[in-house]
């Protein structure tokens, strides 16, 4: 299991485009994927559950991967949040 | 049955009816484990049918999609597969006995109200997007519900309650052949719309227009205001002539196209035209328009998320000057507030929109939202005869603050290396009393001036044009607005400034001949009543014109003035 801290680095927070984006790379792993903010954890399988997370710029996002490509799958994820997210 | 007539011409064709549905919970309850299995089956494959009606819809209109509309339907997509709603919608079938549509109702709007009820504007206006989805699950269920196609077929007649601009763009009315709607006024969008696209309308017609069924034949009159629900053949024959000879007047009318707007003494009027992008532009020169005295940008403002980047500005205000061919255009800056809001941009609720924040006072208030709309209408000048006009202007120190702006964003596309037209011209639109009352100190400050009737109008005469109770009282023939606009016309030509108009009362033909003895250098109007309108210049010369003004400016009230203008016309 891999739990990681990344920063909302988007103006907008994490709208629907990005979120719909993390959608789409999470589904390219094998492993689970969850999210934990103040202490709500949520799976990361749906839009809504992100979307209701309410991630503003600035805030802090623990993400929390398990499976057999966690590794490969951080290192997308430290891509998406370090560098795409600066995109939408 | 009869409404107000606001876009001239005769359509037969389909109905088609557009209502918001009726939401509610029917409250029955599912027992058996086969009952369930049943309910639970439907909602996947309603979900999987709307799924496929998002792209089918993606599909149709791939090429004319935008990023920001391309991610709503993404945005879409995904909700409608979302997990986190299925087994929620489950767990109400399969436990608390609710049926399918039941349970979209409760999980999905739910979490639209969740949405709704969020600080943050952005996520407030998801709750639109759940709606939406919610609504397709429900439709896709349910199939007496309402349902909006994708695109309509030939001849389609659109009934509806109203239309906000945003249902507008989402609708394909390429085949469309007119709008009859319950509600709404003159000025209403749908009105609009009709008007500059030259198709039939019909507004007001009241609640008998529930009585129309989808796909009964209708007549609409958009001159009378006549909506004839399923006609007898003597009816449709009877109509059918009329439509001829419309048709026959029409293209008679057209042939005038490359032909000056000239009384019969010599004096020429520019006629120009009303557009909100560069696809109203053909139109506009089938109709013999000489120019856009009126580019609304608030169509690049709304239907979005987020507002457009200067490049994405750039590019739309750039097609309208490369297809004018060097014909004016008046591009008019940001006017959104009042009616036009913008989830996005989280204007709070007011009391009184319209006396709001709202255009111009926007625009100097967030100076980056206007630098962004300036350079890219500046760069754009390179490409054609751009002019920039400021909206609801009601003081001088406006003018000043929106020049410096101006400027500004010329001396930021300098520094960039950025070309641009030093000499675009700059007007102001006269919509507010205090402007009109000070046209002779605004002159001194701008190169043109634009009467927009519409706004002048209700705020001269204190009446909200939207209000069925008192629209009865907005009347473009009060005489004291009349004076209003004589006086604006007289204080531009005095500073040697054009003086132009892009309200309604363009395109009313009982006010040409009066606009005409005012002076008036320009009309703009919806492209389809140039022809109209120039038909009655030619028709007339200056100095009776200048006569019916005199004449007209003795009266005391709009009643005996607009029965002294029917005689004119005659």
């Amino acid at each position: 299991m891999i739990l990681k801290d990344y920063l909302i680095i988007d103006p907008h927070g994490m709208h629907a485009r990005p979120a719909t984006a993390l959608l789409r790379l999470a589904r390219q792993f094998k492993s689970e994927f969850s999210l934990k903010k103040d202490g709500n954890k949520i799976q990361m399988k749906s839009m809504l559950n992100i979307l209701s997370l309410a991630l503003k710029c600035g805030d802090t996002i623990s993400v929390i991967i398990e499976g057999d490509d966690e590794s490969q799958a951080v290192a997308a994820f430290d891509n998406f949040f370090n560098e795409e997210m600066k995109k939408f | 049955m009869k409404g107000i007539g606001v876009s001239p011409g005769i359509s037969i064709g389909n109905a088609c009816i557009i209502y918001k549905a009726a939401i509610f919970i029917s409250g029955i309850r599912v027992e058996t484990k086969e009952e369930k299995d049943v309910e639970a089956e439907k909602f996947d494959k309603a979900v999987l049918s709307a799924i496929e009606e998002v792209n089918f819809l993606r599909e149709k209109n791939a090429l004319t999609l935008n990023s920001e509309e391309s991610d709503i339907l993404d945005t879409q997509i995904e909700f409608l597969s979302d997990p986190q709603i299925r087994s929620d919608v489950l767990d109400k079938i399969l436990n608390e006995n609710k049926t399918a549509s039941d349970a979209v109702i409760e999980v999905v709007f739910a979490a639209a109200q969740m949405f709704g009820n969020m600080e943050d504007v952005y996520l407030k206006t998801r709750a639109a997007d759940l709606q939406d989805i919610g609504n397709r699950i429900l439709n896709a269920l349910n199939h007496n519900a309402q349902h909006l196609p994708a695109q309509f077929k030939k001849n389609t007649i659109i009934i509806a309650e109203d239309l906000s601009p945003s249902e507008t763009i989402a609708l394909d009315i390429t085949k469309v052949a007119g709008f009859a709607t319950i509600s709404g006024g003159k000025t209403s969008h749908a009105a609009i719309i009709a008007k500059a696209r030259g198709i039939p309308a019909v507004v007001a017609c009241g609640k008998d227009l529930l009585n129309i069924e989808n796909n009964d034949i209708i007549i609409l009159d958009g001159t009378s205001g006549d909506v004839i629900i399923r006609p007898g053949d003597n009816k449709i024959e009877e109509y059918k002539r009329k439509q001829k000879k419309i048709i026959e007047e029409l293209s008679f009318l057209k042939a005038l196209k490359d032909l000056p707007a000239k009384t019969t003494d010599g004096h020429t009027v520019k006629m120009l035209a009303n557009i909100s992008g560069h696809t109203d532009l053909e139109q506009v020169f089938e109709n013999g328009g000489e120019g856009v005295g009126l580019f609304r940008t608030e169509l690049l403002f709304i239907g979005r998320e987020s507002f457009p980047s200067e490049e994405e500005q750039f590019q739309f205000y750039k097609q309208v000057a490369i297809k004018s061919k060097g014909k004016p255009v008046i591009v008019r800056t940001i006017d959104i507030g009042g009616d036009k809001q913008l989830p996005y941009f989280g204007i709070p609720h007011e009391n009184n929109p319209f006396l709001g924040y709202r255009a111009i006072r926007i625009c100097l208030n967030q100076k980056d939202i206007f630098l962004t709309q300036l350079r890219s209408i500046l760069r754009a000048s390179v490409f054609g005869n751009l002019k920039i006009m400021f909206p609801m202007v009601s003081s001088i120190d406006e003018i000043r603050s929106a020049k410096e702006c101006v400027q500004q964003a010329k001396e930021d596309l300098l520094k960039s290396g950025i070309n641009f037209r030093d000499d675009t011209e700059i007007g102001i639109m006269i919509e507010v009393p205090s402007a009109a009352l000070m046209a002779d100190i605004f002159a001194k400050e701008v190169d043109f001036f634009s009467i927009g009737t519409n706004d002048l109008c209700q705020y001269t005469l204190a009446v909200d044009r939207m209000n069925e109770k008192v629209s009865g009282l907005y009347d473009h023939f009060n005489p004291g607005l009349l004076r209003l606009i004589k006086n604006v016309i007289a204080q531009a030509h005095k500073h040697k400034i054009n003086a132009g108009l892009c309200g309604e009362m363009a395109s009313d033909p009982l006010a040409t001949l009066l606009l005409l003895g005012m002076g008036l250098d320009e009309l703009s109007m919806g492209a389809a009543s140039i022809p109209y309108i120039k038909n009655i210049i030619i028709g007339n010369s200056l100095s009776k014109a200048r006569d019916v003004c005199s004449n007209v400016m003795k009266m005391d009230n709009s009643g005996t003035i607009k029965r002294y203008l029917e005689e004119v016309s005659k």
